[in-house]
């Protein structure tokens, strides 16, 4: 169904901030139009792992490679790399002095170098998409959490990246707007988008991932399919992981019983 | 109460310190943002760091800086001479003018850019922006409050600056303050500068901070 091609490369990658190792021989494949979720504890190395991906981190060794070619070099010309992957913060990061459109079209415009009119209009369509057409002119403070978080996912996906990197998306939002930005995700998802997700919501990760990587410790410890992973976990540290989250839904159970 | 040669010389010594003033501003501006945006940028938290070039324009900021306004008045008295062609009078006042309020303006500006959120920097990065572009579209644009707060403490800085170059001839109201108020006793002509320098000052902040309000769309 979905093509095998490999689209990211991950290779023996290490990662030092300087005080003890990050990420420790970590490696990766992302293929074409695949979704990636990537969970682990809090402290782990998730966003360390993203962040190197497009260069904000500089690593100590191993490679990446995107589309075969290797991006961990001196000469990588990061400016065109990071066009080919968008990537979503937790904490949004809009540009507090841009309206909506502005935010969204400074990519395809002062980056890529297209026609104004041409951007605004696919804007718009995407904007109108996801129900934040009336919002366009708004800056970002008059926007709720999950609408920026939404016109930061546009922000990013205007660019037309190869892959999409999303680091706990949803984990600064309350409760009733992770629905709305999780939707977008899905429908990302279904529409064959490449995706490498960080994320502590286990049922979403569950329904959209093909793969689910688990790390711990700066290491990889599982990779398998989201049946498998959630239903069989092979190791204890993930079966210990996932515990963490059964716990609330088994009290539900035992309240019913009662 | 004055004939008019005295009002026309309070006039002109009002007119006098505002040229001063805001042309040294301007030119304290050209120099001092490209060197504060250098700084920002090059700092080891910066987006392009390089300690070899942060290394040198700290020192120079840290240098002219620490000399005292009037020793620096002195001090450049043949630059000023080559470039205006004399040492005295208003003109003159502007190049050590500008030499002291570039760093300043340099490290107000450097202060400025860092307090950028470094996420929003990050995110433009992203993307794929370019330096120049973080600097024009993400850098000076979500910092313009905090930059135009720095214009006005700059231009109030500058306005004291150029009263004080009064006392070596340097033309403008504090000239006249020196001439009139200490020299010949005339008390009531100093005060008159004095207020008048104070009502300038008032008006030149209050211009200042209501256009950075104006400018800042973070908060309702
Ligand atoms: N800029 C940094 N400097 C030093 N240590 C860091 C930095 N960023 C993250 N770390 C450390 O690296 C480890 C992994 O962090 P991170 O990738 O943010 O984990 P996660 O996203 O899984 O919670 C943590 O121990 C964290 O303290
Ligand atoms: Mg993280």
């Amino acid at each position: 169904m979905k093509e095998k091609e490999k689209l990211l490369e991950i290779k023996h990658l290490h990662k030092d901030y300087g005080n003890g190792p990050v990420l420790k021989d970590v490696s990766l494949n992302v293929h074409k139009g695949e979704v990636v979720v990537i969970i682990g504890p809090s402290g782990c190395g998730k966003s360390t792992l993203l962040r190197c991906i497009n260069g904000l981190e500089q690593i100590q060794s191993g490679k990446i490679l995107l589309d075969g070619e290797v991006i961990t070099e001196n000469k990588t010309k990061w400016s065109e790399v990071r066009q080919k992957i968008g990537m979503v913060f937790q904490s949004y990061d809009l540009f507090p002095h841009m309206t909506v459109t502005d935010n969204i079209l400074l990519g395809p415009t002062k980056v890529q170098g297209r026609d104004k009119k041409e951007a605004e209009a696919e804007a718009e369509r995407i904007l109108e998409r996801i129900g934040l057409l009336d919002k366009k002119n708004a800056f970002p403070r008059q926007l709720s959490g999950g609408q920026k978080q939404r016109v930061a996912i546009v922000r990013a996906l205007i660019m037309k990246p190869e892959i999409m990197l999303f680091d706990e998306v949803t984990a600064a939002l309350d409760p009733e707007m992770v629905r709305e930005v999780l939707d977008v995700m899905l429908e990302l998802a279904k529409s064959g988008s490449t995706m490498m997700i960080v994320t502590h919501e286990m049922q979403f990760a569950r329904a959209v991932a093909d793969r689910i990587v688990f790390l711990d410790g700066g290491e990889i410890l599982e990779t398998d399919t989201p049946e498998k992973f959630f239903t069989r976990p092979k190791t204890d540290r993930a079966k210990r992981f996932l515990n963490t989250f059964s716990f609330h839904m088994e009290r539900e159970r035992g309240g019913k019983a009662i | 109460m004055w004939d008019n040669t005295i009002v026309k010389m309070l006039l002109e010594g009002t007119g006098a310190t505002l040229y001063m003033t805001l042309v040294s501003t301007l030119f304290g501006y050209v120099l001092g943002l490209p060197m504060g945006i250098v700084l920002a940028i090059t700092d080891k938290e910066g987006i392009k760091p390089n300690t070899f070039i942060y290394k040198i324009l700290d020192f120079i900021a840290n240098i002219v800086r620490s000399i005292p306004f009037l020793i620096l008045l002195i001090l450049v008295i043949p630059l000023t001479k080559a470039i205006v062609g004399k040492s005295y009078g208003s003109s003159a006042t502007i190049v050590p003018l500008v030499i002291a309020a570039a760093p300043f303006i340099a490290r107000m500006v450097e202060s400025s850019l860092k307090e950028v959120d470094k996420g929003v920097i990050e995110a433009a990065q992203s993307m794929g922006a370019g330096t120049f572009t973080i600097i024009w579209k993400v850098l000076l644009t979500e910092a313009r409050t905090s930059l135009l707060v720095g214009v006005t403490i700059a231009i109030g800085t500058i306005l004291g600056y150029s009263a004080m170059a009064g006392t070596v001839g340097g033309g403008g109201l504090g000239d006249i303050a020196v001439r009139y108020g200490y020299h010949r006793y005339q008390t009531d002509i100093m005060i008159v500068t004095i207020i008048i320098l104070v009502v300038l000052a008032q008006i030149l902040q209050g211009l200042g901070m209501m256009f950075s309000k104006k400018l800042d769309r973070r908060h309702v």
